[in-house]
């Protein structure tokens, strides 16, 4: 394999090259289908027929734990990146299993969440309303999940094999996906929570 | 017994079980010949693991096909019903199933399979690239298209086929109306092959955006190469709303969620307005490909560079973006307004332009051209005429105003088969025409090719133009049956010749194929049209590398100035080649996919789970898999060339 020096590992060679470019569209992709679940929660939002509206349902307290723990996460991957540039292995095996570790905690927030809208009667099948509010959250909070495999099995790879153009493009990859998901939630924060509160 | 009664269709018919047991005997046939003849390992070795851009088309290609005769059968049927008033051959039940999977067949399991057939078999050749840039996950897409078609070929058999049409609009799509199992088949598989064409999408941007040959500028770049860019461009944008829709209408079918029922707040315009956000867009990724195919061909068989290459291109970037525009012209009538409708009326009508900038491209490029009619060209000039005039019943539908009196008539009917037909149907035949002898060695018979073209053609017109005449008197479709005293009759009788001379056609294309492989000359060389772009400048058939060495492109008809201007397309020495392996995890994977599809199907919980589980598995296998493919040695590829008649 071809490595070229001039590059940061991770766009070492041709095929990283590849990869990193087709996550880009891949995110394209994403962006549309977030895009899609929100024109759903906009069109759908004031539709409760008789289940709860937004601003009956929405607490402040457990969401701005969870945005807390995501934008964090976000962060401390950015700090894992940074140290696989300059090849220290274990600063980014510890900076991105924090990340995993903030992206767990907001996970459970989120179940948390869910069981309260369980019990205060917004089901997904309560009304067009939730179950737009429940599709948009779930399909975030599903990407999540997968990416807490996805980066456990990054993080396999990278002890286990180390530093190479590999896995390095792995974990840049991975970083991508989940600086994107901290995105939607700010979407998903602004517009969904804050507006509904207001 | 309660188990397998879900599992039994509601509304069975001889045919229906004749056709049952056709499918039992064509699956043991199968296998019995495989058996026999011990084509096993071949088969999984050479066909169902290959992650060969070309052996993939080759698949698609195939499908395509046989798609063709399923959706054309269902045609045939209509036509059959419809030929005469009263007619009694087939109830209004499966009357709608029957549109319905024509509709489905022919545009997800037939025209994007077609497509994806050349984008994989042409556009590597074309840029100079060894592959596509993930070669794996192309392999994915094709084997997640071919489980969801085949989970939604296996509906009329097993617990009934979706019956509220193609666009499958809701409330009539919700369990109240639509009570079988079909419409859950319709969301599942188009859900799964619509991931495949999502990731053909990806992969086919990247690839074109990354792997062309040195030299080979955006601007240089073939016209079928562009187009088939800005169709993906437009794939990656409109599939993740389909996806969207789709998840919403399986939840709303399985789990009792309320996106687009009429209670508790749901909303049935939505989905009426994503499936179009989706469809409308859809039409542009088939057709404009098929615009590429005929630039190809109309220059080839003009002896002309293409008219016009940069308005080419910027008309093909204009129509992708009007074409996100455009969507409500779909559903004038259904009560957005008027000032809604004229917007979309303008943004409708503005699609002419770069359109009409096309066609007038074409005709320039024959004009005072050296023409010849092989089968590819026939195609291409009937195309032109054939495509305007239905371009212009497109303008007139586009007047919202005015659609008021044709929506929901056979005039409708007309105008789309009439753009949709010349404009992919004939692209296909003509590609499948020009194509045959670069990918299978040899050409297919001229003489038979042309009747099938007038077949087709004459056909096509008899079926379609009576039905501009009975819907402008007032024939709605999807109905089932007619009275005499509509005066409908004769017209729909002769629409019924034009659908079986149609049948007829395509029945001589395939004869073709088998004619010709069993008497066409072989040793017919590289590049038997007298061609200009570089697919023709490697060998036939095509070597696993595509190129031995790189080409080096100078102008965009790099092959046509090698060999009239001695430009030099293959410099220096042979390097060793790097190619991927062979993998089984895309068809497994595949497989996979269509028991879950089918488990979701019948809301079959416990196979669902182990399913999903089972594709989380293949992905984390794949994660941890060191692969790094192999190379081909100097000596192997000196072999391989000197065999193919000298060194390319």
């Amino acid at each position: 394999m071809k490595i070229d020096h001039s590059q940061p590992l991770e766009y070492g060679t041709d095929q990283n090259q590849l990869n990193i470019l087709g996550f880009w569209i891949f995110l394209g992709a994403e962006i549309m289908l977030f895009a899609t679940l929100f024109t759903a929660y906009f069109t759908l939002e004031g539709r409760t027929g008789s289940g709860p509206t937004p601003g009956e349902i929405f607490e402040i307290t457990p969401v701005l734990f969870e945005t807390l723990l995501l934008l964090t996460s976000s962060f401390t991957i950015g700090l894992g990146v940074h140290a696989m540039r300059l090849g220290r292995k274990n600063a980014m095996l510890t900076f991105f299993t924090i990340t995993l570790l903030l992206g767990l905690a907001f996970l459970g927030v989120e179940i948390y969440e869910f069981m309260h809208y369980y019990h205060v009667g917004a089901t997904y099948q309560t009304s067009a309303f939730t179950a737009a509010l429940l599709t948009t959250l779930g399909t975030h909070g599903g990407h999540v999940t997968l990416g807490l495999f996805w980066g456990t099995f990054i993080i396999l790879q990278v002890k286990k094999r180390g530093l190479t153009p590999e896995t390095a493009n792995k974990s840049f990859i991975f970083s991508l996906y989940w600086h994107f998901l901290d995105v939607v939630w700010i979407f998903i924060f602004s517009f969904i929570y804050l507006k509904g509160m207001m | 017994m309660e188990f397998f009664e879900r599992f039994a269709i509601p509304h069975p018919s001889p045919a229906i079980y004749a056709s049952m047991v056709a499918i039992g005997l064509v699956s043991i046939g199968i296998i019995v010949g495989l058996t026999y003849f011990k084509k096993w390992g071949y088969l999984w070795r050479e066909w169902l693991t290959t992650v060969d851009h070309k052996k993939i088309g080759i698949m698609y290609l195939f499908s395509a096909i046989l798609m063709l005769f399923r959706g054309g059968a269902d045609a045939i049927m209509m036509r059959a019903q419809l030929s005469t008033p009263d007619a009694k051959l087939l109830d209004a039940q499966h009357y709608n199933e029957i549109f319905t999977t024509h509709g489905v067949v022919m545009i997800i399991f037939m025209a994007m399979p077609f497509i994806f057939a050349f984008m994989n078999l042409v556009v590597p050749l074309q840029i100079g690239a060894r592959d596509v840039a993930f070669p794996r996950l192309n392999a994915l897409s094709f084997w997640l298209f071919f489980a969801g078609a085949m989970l939604f070929n296996i509906s009329f058999v097993i617990g009934g086929s979706p019956d509220a049409g193609w666009t499958s609009y809701f409330p009539l799509a919700g369990n109240d109306f639509s009570e079988s199992v079909g419409t859950n088949y319709y969301m599942i598989a188009i859900q799964i092959s619509g991931i495949g064409s999502l990731m053909t999408g990806i992969n086919m941007m990247t690839t074109i955006l990354k792997m062309r040959a040195p030299g080979m500028t955006l601007m240089k770049m073939p016209m079928f190469t562009w187009s088939a860019f800005i169709a993906n461009v437009i794939i990656v944008f409109a599939f993740p709303v389909l996806t969207v829709a789709l998840l919403m209408g399986t939840t709303d079918r399985l789990f009792g969620t309320n996106f687009f029922t009429t209670t508790n707040g749901g909303m049935d315009m939505l989905w009426a307005n994503f499936f179009w956000i989706w469809g409308h867009p859809e039409v542009y990724i088939l057709i404009l490909p098929a615009f590429g195919l005929y630039s190809e061909i109309i220059s080839t068989f003009s002896s002309r560079n293409l008219y016009g290459y940069k308005s080419m291109v910027a008309s093909m970037v204009l129509i992708s973006l009007l074409s996100f525009l455009v969507w409500t012209h779909h559903f004038f009538t259904m009560g957005q307004g008027a000032l809604t409708n004229s917007i979309f009326s303008i943004t409708t009508m503005a699609i002419a332009v770069p359109t009409g900038v096309k066609i007038f491209n074409w005709l320039f490029t024959l004009w005072k051209g050296k023409i010849r009619f092989t089968v590819p060209m026939l195609y291409s000039v009937g195309f032109i005429p054939l495509f305007t005039i239905g371009g212009v019943t497109g303008v007139m539908l586009a007047m919202s105003a005015a659609d008021y009196q044709y929506h929901n008539t056979m005039f409708l009917v007309a105008h789309f088969h009439n753009t949709i037909i010349p404009g992919v149907v004939f692209a296909m035949l003509a590609g499948l025409t020009y194509y045959w002898p670069k990918f299978f060695g040899f050409m297919l018979n001229e003489r038979i090719g042309k009747w099938g073209f007038w077949l087709l053609t004459v056909g096509f017109v008899l079926a379609f133009f009576p039905m501009y005449i009975t819907g402008l008197d007032g024939q709605a479709r999807r109905m089932y049956t007619y009275s005499e005293a509509t005066g409908f009759g004769p017209l729909n009788l002769v629409a019924f010749f034009g659908a079986a001379l149609m049948a007829i056609a395509f029945l001589t294309i395939v004869y073709n194929i088998y004619y010709s492989f069993k008497n066409s000359p072989r040793n017919i060389g590289s590049d038997p049209w007298d061609a200009r772009s570089l697919e023709w400048a490697t060998h036939t058939p095509v070597p696993e590398y595509n190129f031995a060495r790189v080409p080096q492109v100078a102008s965009s008809e790099a092959f046509w100035d090698m060999k009239k201007k001695g430009h030099q397309l293959f410099k220096g020495d042979f390097k060793k080649i790097h190619m991927p392996n062979n993998s089984g995890v895309p068809f497994i994977m595949g497989m996979i996919f269509f028991l879950a599809g089918f488990s979701f199907v019948f809301a079959l919980w416990i196979p669902a789970v182990i399913s999903l589980i089972g594709i989380f598995v293949c992905m984390a296998l794949r994660s941890f898999e060191k692969d790094h493919g192999r190379y081909i040695s100097i000596e192997e590829i000196e072999e391989t060339e000197s065999k193919l008649g000298g060194a390319k």
